[in-house]
């Protein structure tokens, strides 16, 4: 296994640029994550670190080489694609065993360590079959069991999910999960899937129109997003993003929103001396940090109901407040709530977020900058 | 009721209309039925009394109709072996490699290859095989259809090509393949059905085409049998219709054949106008 | 900065050699040559068979000249005779033809569709010498099929080869060609949704009404698109030399025809260039027509 650099990466496209000033490390046995929208740049990295793009400046570190100007064939990489890429004329054993055949091993060899690799992945018993002949989920560890077949420092995941369907999926990802920490591979993984990114990365690189906006564990990135990108693009439901008026005054900030009662927050002094009275700020809220208010919480945020849905383990309820900003919440209540009536949720400071004009996390006093 | 008596009544009329229509089609073809098999066939229809393949004997007795055959086959084998590998090579450079001014090149060729057609072309093609001193051999033959055929024939593979994922090419890369190594193991199988249309099409046009082997061929013993069959029925005084017949009957066999192949393997799915 | 790609540029060059030489020598040179030597008086024998001179235009001037633009036998006349061989046979023959057999086709049983469609491609794929040869015994004064099957009706018998040549190549070549049109049709038809034509047989229209406002509108692309390659293909046709030899008496002369005849016969190579270098022109117009209209259709897919 290997570590993996990049070193001030750009790639452009003609006048596009698809990935910006990209500088990240990889660790060893590390599975990262590059997450975020199409088109924000994750699949050129990944295709960056694999050799079949090259970059417009910048250097790739596989380990201790300059791989940057290297054939892919060169680099001791392994690859799963969105498609598996299974050839279609050649069946499971020498499509699994096609990479130990490139090496010059004999057949026998090759067709013995496929089946060692099929066996792992409980494919072993399809390995004569061709792979228009398997479903979608076999195909997928087909293209895995290649990927494995043969020893490489770096394993190279392209959204290999995502055309599988939802139970699969999960399954899928567990699988996932266990061999690389068993294995103790180095993965990089692009998806797009915020939850496939939280169950299995030890890191995540959340990525925005070709820049790596926060790159942290998985935890880090939930708890304390870095921009209101990443707050937004992270959790299921959303967090919910208020725009609300400062005031500043000895430190400490009051929001001001229609129907929001907030006690004063105390900033941080840099975050002080950047804002001033008037500023447009974010503040944010996660769904599962917001309850029923009864009449005496200081903290509250008051809307019309728009929606209930009663998904079995919690209701998604969704109130409009006056400026038609939607506010959803994760509650637990079987309390019948009517369309149209004012609902009052309620919240605790310590799970509010506040984000600046631009966008950037503003960090209270006493909490670090991630 | 009165609607479904009418439209009973326009179906009927639709089925004798085009009954019509297909007699029509085969009515010069019918006499192709009997003749071959009418040890005195003539020009008319003639239901044949016996049934005989002593016409069919006759062609096999007659060397020069043999020998067009014969360079008919060779003709058309040289000529797919060449478009085969020229058209597959080329269009893969088109589709994978990063030439410049690819797409231009395709239409530009295409262009040429509609504008230089069979008639305007006579005289220059027979000018240049002169000077290559090729003038009366099979070779030039063989040569000028490959050129001719290449353009369509790229274009149709190219496109054929382009539809092919590169992630294949990838993840064979990815794996340890060189670039030579990806396009043989795994892109070549995949691209297999394409040059079998490909070559099937040049085939068909070679073993029928006239015109080119009468304007580049003197000697008789280098004649396909295309031209073969034409010098038959064309000299003066009348024609051996027996040993005719039966003669263009085998000429059309293998052309009957590739069609029936193509239409039972690929439901004869229409490539846009692919008929030089 | 070597960008990574599936095949280097230097290999791509070498795969595309053998290729571009062939079509380089037989495609590309001819084009330029042909228009080089209509400039000159070359032919095949005597001293301008060895060197030509160069005469700029006279080539030119002489297929143009005014005095024998119309006589029959030259080129003005088989100029004249090729256009409207083209419209007969192309635009109202097989363009017509094929797009009413692609419509009654489908609404017949399929026995009869499948037996209907093997005659009309038959016709399209037997090689032309075997089709001349055929048609040269159907038209067969004394013994043709055409004239007993008149006699049988107690129709009076044609001298066709002699006294309609021209009908007779115009109906051979639509006989010949209207399978090209008739598939490209069928797969135009079979592509519009069969909802919009079911909604119509709800609303109560006829076949033809069906035909006329919905079918044919929706497929008028493929119809431009049909029209110009049929045209360019019968303009350059040569299949009913194997028929008429080009006459009698010049009768049948289409250009194709016209050009064996003076760079083969008469040995005339300069002029035969120049007729060359007229046909191809000709071509390069419908050529570029057929490029814009394909390129204007792919951006109205796209928009």
């Amino acid at each position: 296994m290997a570590t993996v650099r990049f070193e001030n990466i750009r790639k452009s496209f003609g006048a596009f640029t698809a990935v910006e000033d990209a500088n990240i490390e990889v660790g060893d046995g590390e599975f990262v994550c590059l997450l975020g929208p199409s088109g924000c740049g994750k699949t050129t990295s990944l295709r960056m670190i694999a050799g079949l793009e090259t970059p417009t400046s910048g250097r790739v570190l596989i380990g201790d080489r300059d791989v940057t100007h290297l054939h892919p064939r060169d680099r001791r990489i392994s690859m799963v694609f969105q498609d598996y890429a299974l050839y279609p004329h050649m069946n499971l054993a020498d499509n699994i065993a096609y990479p130990l055949k490139v090496r010059g091993e004999s057949e026998a060899d090759r067709h013995r360590r496929a089946r060692e690799v099929a066996d792992i992945l409980k494919i072993g018993h399809l390995l004569e079959r061709m792979p228009s002949q398997i479903s979608g989920g076999q195909q997928q560890r087909t293209s895995l069991a290649r990927a494995l077949v043969y020893p490489s420092d770096v394993y190279l995941f392209d959204e290999p999910l995502s055309n599988l369907d939802a139970k699969l999926r999960l399954e899928a990802r567990g699988f996932l999960n266990h061999l690389q920490r068993d294995l103790g591979m180095t993965a990089i993984y692009v998806t797009h899937d915020q939850a496939e990114a939280m169950a299995l990365a030890t890191r995540i690189a959340v990525m925005d129109a070709g820049r790596i906006v926060q790159y942290a564990p998985p935890l880090e990135v939930y708890r304390r997003p870095a921009t209101t990108f990443v707050a937004n693009f992270v959790g299921n439901p959303p967090m919910n993003l208020l725009p609300v008026e400062a005031q500043i005054s000895e430190g400490m900030l009051t929001c001001h929103a229609e129907g929001l009662s907030l006690e004063p927050l105390p900033l941080s002094r840099a975050a002080t001396a950047a804002l001033q009275t008037g500023s447009r700020l974010t503040l944010g809220i996660r769904p599962e940090h917001l309850g029923i208010a009864n009449g005496a919480d200081r903290n509250a945020i008051a809307g019309k109901l728009f929606a209930n849905e009663n998904m079995g383990p919690e209701a998604l309820v969704t109130l409009e407040r006056a400026d038609t900003e939607r506010l959803t919440a994760r509650i637990f209540t079987d309390d019948i709530l009517r369309l149209g009536t004012t609902v009052s949720l309620t919240f605790d400071t310590a799970h509010v977020h506040l984000f600046g004009p631009d966008g950037a996390r503003l960090p209270f006093d006493g909490e670090e900058r991630p | 009721m009165n609607r479904q008596f009418r439209l009973f009544a326009s179906r009927m009329g639709f089925s004798v209309l085009t009954a019509l229509i297909g007699a029509g089609f085969a009515l010069p073809l019918i006499w192709f039925l009997f003749a071959p098999f009418n040890a005195r066939a003539e020009l008319g229809i003639a239901i044949p009394d016996p049934f005989t393949l002593s016409n069919f004997a006759e062609v096999f007795r007659n060397g020069f109709a043999l020998r067009g055959l014969l360079n008919s086959l060779v003709e058309s084998v040289g000529g797919v072996i060449l478009v085969g590998l020229g058209a597959t090579l080329a269009s893969y450079a088109l589709s994978r490699s990063p030439i410049p001014g690819k797409r231009a090149i395709t239409y530009v060729l295409l262009l040429f290859s509609s504008v230089v057609s069979g008639s305007a072309a006579m005289v220059p093609i027979f000018l240049i095989v002169t000077a290559l001193r090729l003038i009366d051999t099979q070779l030039a033959v063989v040569l000028v259809f490959a050129g001719g055929l290449m353009p369509t024939a790229m274009f149709i593979l190219r496109d054929f090509i382009d539809g092919i994922p590169r992630s294949y090419e990838e993840s064979a890369m990815v794996a340890g393949a060189s670039p030579l190594q990806a396009f043989f193991d795994v892109a070549l199988p995949v691209i297999r059905p394409g040059i079998v249309v490909i070559v099937v099409w040049a085939f068909v046009n070679i073993w029928g085409s006239f015109l080119i082997p009468f304007i580049l061929l003197r000697s008789s013993e280098k004649m396909p049998a295309s031209v073969a069959i034409y010098s038959f029925y064309s000299e003066a005084g009348t024609p051996v219709v027996t040993l005719l017949a039966a003669y263009s009957l085998l000429y059309s066999l293998p052309v009957i054949a590739l069609y029936l192949f193509v239409s039972w393997k690929f439901g004869f799915r229409f490539f846009g106008g692919i008929k030089a | 900065m070597r960008q990574f790609s599936l095949l280097s540029r230097r290999v791509g060059l070498v795969f595309m050699a053998p290729a571009g030489i062939l079509v380089a020598t037989f495609v590309i040179a001819p084009f330029f040559w042909v228009i080089f030597v209509s400039f000159t008086n070359r032919s095949l024998l005597g001293r301008t068979a060895v060197h030509p001179d160069f005469v700029g235009f006279a080539n030119y001037l002489h297929l143009f000249d005014p005095s024998a633009f119309f006589t029959r036998g030259e080129f003005g006349f088989s100029l004249i005779l090729t256009t409207q061989f083209v419209i007969l046979s192309a635009l109202f023959g097989q363009a017509l033809l094929g797009i009413v057999l692609a419509w009654l086709l489908q609404s017949v049983p399929r026995p009869l569709k499948a037996i209907t469609e093997a005659m009309v491609i038959g016709a399209w794929i037997l090689p032309e010498v075997v089709i001349g040869f055929a048609w040269f015994a159907f038209l067969d004064y004394d013994n043709g099929t055409a004239n007993m099957i008149l006699s049988a009706l107690h129709l009076p018998r044609g001298d066709w080869l002699l006294g309609m040549p021209f009908w007779v190549i115009v109906v051979f070549n639509t006989w010949r060609g209207t399978a090209f049109s008739m598939m490209l049709f069928n797969s135009a038809f079979a592509s519009i949704p069969p909802s919009y034509f079911q909604a119509a047989d709800v609303a109560g229209a006829s076949s033809f009404q069906k035909f006329r406002d919905i079918g044919l509108p929706l497929i008028r692309g493929h119809v431009v698109t049909d029209l110009i390659l049929i045209t360019m293909w019968t303009f350059n046709v040569f299949t009913p030399f194997l028929l008429t030899h080009g006459g009698p008496s010049y009768r049948t002369e289409l250009l194709s025809i016209y050009t064996y005849r003076v760079a083969f016969k008469d040995f005339e190579f300069g002029k035969g260039a120049a007729v060359g270098v007229m046909v191809m022109l000709i071509n390069l117009c419908f050529a570029l027509f057929y490029l814009w209209v394909a390129r204007r259709r792919s951006h109205e897919v796209k928009a």
